[in-house]
């Protein structure tokens, strides 16, 4: 039981990802990526006019049962054989979001932030909706998020992922350090 | 659609990796900017380490599909939008604390919040979409 609910060290899900990448492409020549699933699930429930939506999504309909697959895996391992314990997040990170106000690290996501109530608090929206819609808005002006440009395309040697692999660390640093302690003040 | 389900199991080994590796944590993803560790360097620079090799000994050795066709990964090509629109990307990897993939894996995980999180990103691709021709490439 304890190989199911126990977290796995980074040097075995770390290549466990990266064989994602050739397994896909010999199961059928498909390109390791999520982010373009949100551009299916917009083709296929409201294309509108644009012209960007309106392609034979069903052809790409692989990264939809993909996507849905991690749905199912999430249950699997997040919810039948959950981690009883907390995860063993550095010391000074603890510290750093405790100062934040960030006290309750005992799940997946901070439980004061992430929750439906809160979603109606400036934080939770900020945080969740605006985080949200960068995700998507960003990812698609990218042309690829952390498994399309990260994973895929530096495995390829492809620059401009390394481009965007970079641009997304220094997003992510900004947030970090000057904005979100702001948010957290709010 | 036989051969299709195929994708729907090897997402299912991608969520269950996803959650075992901690990847899904808000927590793991701010550790990570904040240089507090050193496990999410490790997962993303061992998994292209192991992806590039894969890439190598594919084109090296003319691997093909188990339908014997070509495998051919098209090239990724440049525009402004890998340095702004990996900006915004960024700035919500931060804020939510998950890039698309552990999203669908922390809804499943019994997270439904994140659902309301998915469906604005979703949103925001649309409005990718809408405002596309008036955005500088």
């Amino acid at each position: 039981m304890n190989i199911l609910t126990q977290p796995w060290p980074w040097y075995v899900s770390g290549p466990l990802i990266g064989l994602m990448v050739p397994v896909l492409l010999i199961l059928g020549n498909k390109p390791f990526g999520i982010s373009s699933s949100l551009k299916h699930i917009c083709s296929a429930c409201i294309p509108g006019k644009i012209e960007y939506f309106n392609y034979n999504w069903k052809a790409e309909s692989w990264n939809l049962l993909f996507a849905f697959g991690i749905v199912l895996g999430g249950f699997v391992a997040g919810y039948c054989f959950s981690n009883p314990n907390p995860i063993q997040i550095s010391e000074n990170t603890i510290a750093d979001l405790n100062a934040m106000g960030i006290k309750d690290h005992s799940g997946f996501v901070p439980s004061e932030i992430f929750n439906f109530q809160s979603l109606l608090s400036l934080k939770g929206f900020i945080l969740m909706i605006i985080g949200g819609f960068f995700v998507g808005f960003g990812t698609r002006y990218a042309d690829g998020c952390t498994s399309g440009h990260s994973i895929m395309g530096l495995s390829n040697l492809q620059w401009p992922s390394l481009v965007s692999t970079i641009c997304f660390f220094i997003g992510g640093l900004i947030m970090t350090w000057f904005i979100l302690p702001w948010i957290m003040r709010l | 659609m036989m051969s299709k389900l195929k994708y729907l199991f090897l997402g299912f080994i991608f969520g269950v990796i996803l959650i075992k590796a901690e990847v899904v944590s808000w927590f793991r993803i701010q550790e990570m900017f904040r240089f507090q560790a050193f496990h999410m360097y490790g997962i993303i620079g061992s998994a292209i380490v192991v992806g590039a090799i894969s890439i190598l000994l594919i084109k090296k050795f003319k691997v093909k599909t188990i339908y014997g066709k070509e495998i051919i990964i098209a090239p990724k090509e440049f525009t402004k939008g890998n340095i702004i629109g990996g900006l915004i990307f960024g700035l919500g990897w931060a804020m939510t604390g998950a890039c698309p993939g552990p999203l669908y894996a922390l809804i499943g995980s019994g997270l439904l919040v994140v659902t309301v999180v998915l469906f604005f990103a979703v949103l925001g691709t649309w409005a990718y979409g809408r405002l596309k021709d008036k955005l500088p490439h």
